[in-house]
């Protein structure tokens, strides 16, 4: 676990890294900047999806879903970070509580 | 360089800085709740630091996914932070390597963001600095805050947890696709691109790696639309 902690962690320093210190034309090509500019969120959507509906190889429907759908219904109410975190904790909560 | 203008943006960095580093409670509970020990959980905050890159990578482990799948995630997310550097340097213009080596690690998202978005040069490096040294100190002791407390969580606990992970993937996401968003429709494409794409290979992929593999919804945003040269 420390080596997928400590490779994580210095390939994410170097990436930062390399930003200050390559020459900018290498970097700033459209094809490059348009990658990288929706890479996040087509992951973070697949984070999502697999968080919230997998579990191993099994797709999974519990409270998760819930809380997922509490958290988006707060995000469109523009709620806070930590607002939405807490509710959505607190949604899986009482599906497991219920016996979800 | 106005006065007014220099406490403003202290203010707004600071404050910024204090409540992004609050979410990192809920980074620490969820590395814990994904098998990693309070140490390693704060040491990602310290070293790695990037948020969504450190959730990608706890959330991946605690799919049951390998190294591979989550050193992966956390990179392909981090990669951003390399453009970010680009646009940074002649703002920050880091002289020597020690300075630059310390200046590389708070280049993220807000530090960023709030750099760009000042009126002047040194405007932007105090806002980079002050946000990117207060989230830092801020998010790794609320991680610690976070690992410890969610040590000895009960079931229930657990499931409220689990809910917590995917909200916070949704809450990193969410900015992306709202209306104001620069081409929100082709990120709106690409993120259900990358969700799909998730949930059709679980069944087939070791756990973790479907995620590395949405990459491909990329594909979707099509051609840049002024391809110079």
């Amino acid at each position: 676990m420390w080596t997928t902690v400590l490779v994580g962690s210095v390939g994410c320093y170097l990436l930062k890294l390399a930003g200050l210190s390559v020459p900018a034309a290498w970097v700033q090509r459209p094809l490059v900047t348009r990658v990288v500019e929706f890479v996040p969120a087509a992951l973070l959507a697949a984070l999502v999806a697999v968080q919230a509906a997998t579990s191993g190889r099994d797709l999974v429907l519990d409270g998760r879903l819930v809380g997922l759908a509490v958290a988006a219904l707060a995000l469109a109410l523009r709620a806070p970070f930590i607002v939405v975190i807490l509710l959505a904790g607190a949604a899986g909560a009482l599906v497991h509580v219920l016996g979800g | 360089m106005s006065s007014p203008a220099r406490s403003a943006t202290l203010r707004d960095s600071l404050g910024l800085g204090l409540a992004v580093g609050l979410y990192g409670v809920a980074f620490g509970a969820a590395a814990v709740g994904a098998g990693l020990s309070t140490w390693q959980a704060v040491a990602l905050s310290a070293l790695m630091f990037t948020g969504a890159s450190q959730f990608a990578l706890v959330g991946v482990l605690g799919a049951g996914g390998g190294a591979f799948a989550a050193v992966g995630s956390a990179l392909l997310l981090g990669s951003r932070n390399t453009l970010y550097g680009v646009r940074l340097a002649p703002m920050l213009a880091p002289r020597g390597w020690l300075r630059r080596a310390g200046t590389a690690q708070l280049v993220i998202d807000e530090s960023t963001a709030m750099a760009v978005a000042a009126s002047d040069r040194e405007l932007g490096r105090l806002a980079f600095w002050v946000t990117g040294g207060s989230v830092y100190i801020c998010w790794t002791a609320m991680t610690l805050v976070g690992a410890l407390g969610a040590g000895g969580l009960g079931e229930t606990a657990q499931a409220a947890l689990d809910a917590v992970v995917p909200a916070a993937f949704l809450a990193l996401l969410w900015p992306r696709l709202r209306r104001t968003a620069t081409e929100a429709g082709v990120q709106r494409r690409v993120a259900l691109g990358g969700a799909v794409i998730a949930l059709a290979l679980t069944p087939f992929v070791p756990a973790g790696l479907q995620v590395v593999l949405a990459v491909v919804a990329v594909l979707l945003a099509g051609r840049p639309r002024a391809v110079a040269a």
